[in-house]
């Protein structure tokens, strides 16, 4: 699960971390309420989506950069009014962009120098790993890329913890001399204990910045946590902003459906996966293009195939769809007397291939075959694909 | 024969008095599976279903009723601690079946596995578990769609699992042992450890290896084949159609916001290897049957 910026940043400032004085805002009352809030000769307005690259990112109707520095309230009043309910499309949010509904006002900071400071969940070692950098403010994998040297990885126990001299060697290894190692020093058990104690699969200050009087702050922040964990941590689910997701995502997980919106224009709704993976892996390679991943479950019973169907059909790319389940200790039949159920419960507007393996096979296809809904059934996965993309792309 | 598992397997089932945990006992010991003893704390001197008698401490289990492995059907929230009392309780071989474990109490349990003084083997979690058909089965895939024979299957994936064994048995060829390895970030067992139990196990002749996206754990084992197997190998890789940065259902299944752990990189690692690869879900065993006629 992912927050915002702003977030946090919030986040941080209660782990002793320094950070510059925000305020976010979600309309102009509460833009003047930050302003007013603000003073000194630089103001920072911030859009706050998502995604990454929002400094060199667009507005849709040309407006652009959806970070910027100014000098007066003014002039952050009309960076704001640009901003606030604007889509603005970066590098990483796809042509279609994302709205801005909150943006995070704060004072401007004299920067001497970009540092990058990160810590991750190494799935490969199974340990977190510190990563820093004397190369802030870019691309953290450009700099892996061009100059690995510059990059410094220090991992850390799971069961040890972060000890202070891990953070006197990363501070030596960044350059910083005398104060500057015990302020790095306790910024960064900070942001471990936070990454540690609200089980975060990352948290990354890029940059993080040293202004003309040597002191440091973290200027930007971007934060994950881990979702297997998210039940131990009511105040960080409160963070979950809902306009950051698709609202069919938000719908399928009430169902615990696992559903993933993508482009294409043939719905799959399986069990397991992998194999639903697999599943819009061959109709991809048959010619057709998936519009989801969509895992139903082991035990899918009637009610979730329902409203996996419904949710399906709420994207107006869909042109088709295939069903591809596998029953194993659930058996076909029982499957197939539920898709019937939820076919006859949903308007069904548009082809429907169902593929039944496993367990009562026969008695399951016999039942589609029976059931007067219009289906065609398939006997490999295969075969289905290739009837699914077929009907898709030449419908009779 | 087999890895891992047989008719000789003495389990103790943690969790055994939930729903989940009664109902895939139930189904295990249908299969034939011995299972001497479950554990849920406080339930301790019951029995369950008037068959298996219930401790309140895997240590119990092991001591009163010589159990010698344990599978984990508890809720995410305890997973990691039933880990870690299987682990004292130095039973060599735990299958977590548990899904939605939290990454950081893996990392932990992954640790202790690495103590010097660890005497047991985890599978999972999240995963299906392992099978030795027609001898022992632990875990909640269907027993029927099996066949005792000479094939070892890897995954990391459930019903895609399902899928490849029910290939391998209507084309006549039986397994030796098929393991679900698990889906999450973090695992007890790797692509590369099952790889390597499979090629040292004589009663194996050809292993079929399924991946996912995310991680490497897959190149690695490749690196291994390449150096040291001699048996036929076949492999497919889910979600070369996934978008980067999300995560596909299991959570371990992503490719990085910078391209790491691609169906195409693991694909390659396949090929350089010389596993014969399924480019297609529906053709695993016929990758296999094209380099091995059993």
């Amino acid at each position: 699960m992912n927050i915002h910026e702003y977030q946090a940043k919030h986040l941080l400032h209660e782990y002793g971390v320094p950070v510059p004085r925000g305020y976010a805002a979600t309309n102009s009352h509460e833009v003047e309420t930050a302003l007013s809030h603000l003073d000194g000769d630089m103001i920072v307005v911030k859009a706050q989506i998502h995604a990454g690259g929002r400094g060199k990112g667009t507005f849709t109707d040309g407006y652009k950069g959806g970070v910027k520095v100014v000098k007066t309230p003014e002039a952050a009043r009309e960076a704001a009014n640009h901003m606030l309910d604007n889509t603005l499309v970066t590098a990483q949010t796809g042509p279609e962009g994302r709205k801005v509904q909150t943006l995070y006002l704060t004072e401007g900071c004299d920067i001497e120098h970009e540092y990058y400071l990160a810590i991750v969940l190494d799935r490969e070692t199974a340990q977190s790993v510190i990563i820093a950098s004397t190369e802030g403010g870019m691309d953290i994998e450009e700099v892996a890329d061009k100059t690995p040297e510059k990059l410094i990885r220090v991992p850390v126990c799971p069961t040890m913890g972060l000890r202070n001299h891990q953070c006197r060697q990363v501070a030596f290894a960044l350059g910083f001399k005398a104060d500057q190692v015990k302020q790095f020093a306790g910024i960064l058990s900070g942001v471990y204990k936070m990454f540690w104690e609200k089980n975060a699969m990352l948290v990354e200050i890029n940059p993080l910045v040293t202004d003309k009087n040597g002191n440091l702050s973290a200027l930007d922040a971007k934060v994950s946590f881990d979702g297997n964990a998210i039940f131990q941590h009511p105040d960080i689910e409160k963070l979950r902003d809902l306009n950051e997701e698709d609202p069919k995502e938000i719908e399928a997980s009430k169902h615990d459906l696992a559903y993933i919106a993508l482009d294409g224009d043939i719905a799959c709704m399986v069990n397991g996966a992998g194999l639903a993976m697999a599943t819009m892996d061959i109709i991809q390679s048959f010619g057709g293009s998936p519009a989801n991943f969509l895992d139903v479950g082991g035990g899918a019973n009637e009610e979730q195939v329902t409203a996996a169907f419904k949710i399906i059909l709420s994207d107006p790319n869909v042109k088709g769809i295939l069903v591809n389940i596998f029953g194993g200790i659930m058996k076909c039949d029982v499957i197939a007397n539920g898709i019937v159920a939820a076919a006859k419960n949903v308007d069904m507007t548009v082809p429907l291939v169902v593929r039944l393996e496993g367990t009562n096979v026969e008695a399951g296809k016999k039942i589609l075959r029976e059931s007067g809904v219009a289906l065609t059934p398939a006997d490999s996965l295969a075969q289905a694909a290739e009837i699914i993309v077929e009907q898709v792309q030449s419908p009779s | 024969m087999s890895i891992l598992v047989n008719k000789d397997t003495r389990l103790v089932v943690q969790g055994i008095t939930g729903k989940t945990g009664t109902f895939h006992t139930q189904q295990c010991i249908e299969y034939g599976t011995k299972v001497v003893a479950g554990v849920t704390p406080g339930k301790g001197g019951q029995m369950w279903e008037d068959k298996v008698p219930v401790c309140n401490t895997v240590a119990e289990a092991v001591k009163e009723h010589g159990a010698n492995a344990s599978v984990i059907y508890v809720p995410p929230a305890f997973a990691a601690d039933s880990i870690l009392e299987a682990i004292e309780a130095e039973i060599p071989l735990v299958i977590c079946i548990t899904e939605g474990v939290p990454v950081r109490d893996m990392a932990e349990v992954r640790r202790r596995l690495e103590f010097n003084d660890t005497k047991t083997r985890l599978i999972g979690p999240n995963c299906p578990g392992i099978i030795t058909p027609g001898e022992c089965k632990i875990g909640i895939m269907p027993g029927y769609i099996h066949k005792p024979g000479r094939v070892g299957v890897i995954s990391r994936s459930g019903t895609l699992t399902y899928e490849a064994v029910w290939q391998l048995t209507q084309s006549g060829h039986g397994q030796s042992t098929c393991i679900g390895i698990g889906g999450d970030p973090i695992n007890g067992t790797s692509q590369l450890d099952a790889i390597r139990m499979l090629n040292d196990d004589p009663d194996t002749d050809a292993i079929i290896m399924i991946g996912e996206i995310g991680g490497s754990a897959e190149e690695e084992a490749c690196a291994y084949i390449k150096e040291n197997v001699k048996k036929p190998v076949a492999g497919f890789i889910a979600g070369a159609s996934a978008p980067k940065g999300r995560t596909m259902g299991h959570a371990g299944a992503i490719v990085s916001a910078s391209g790491a752990g691609t169906a195409e990189a693991k694909f390659a690692a396949m090929g350089e290897a010389g596993v014969s690869i399924a480019r297609n879900p529906s053709e695993i065993a016929d990758a296999l049957l094209r380099i091995y006629k059993g």
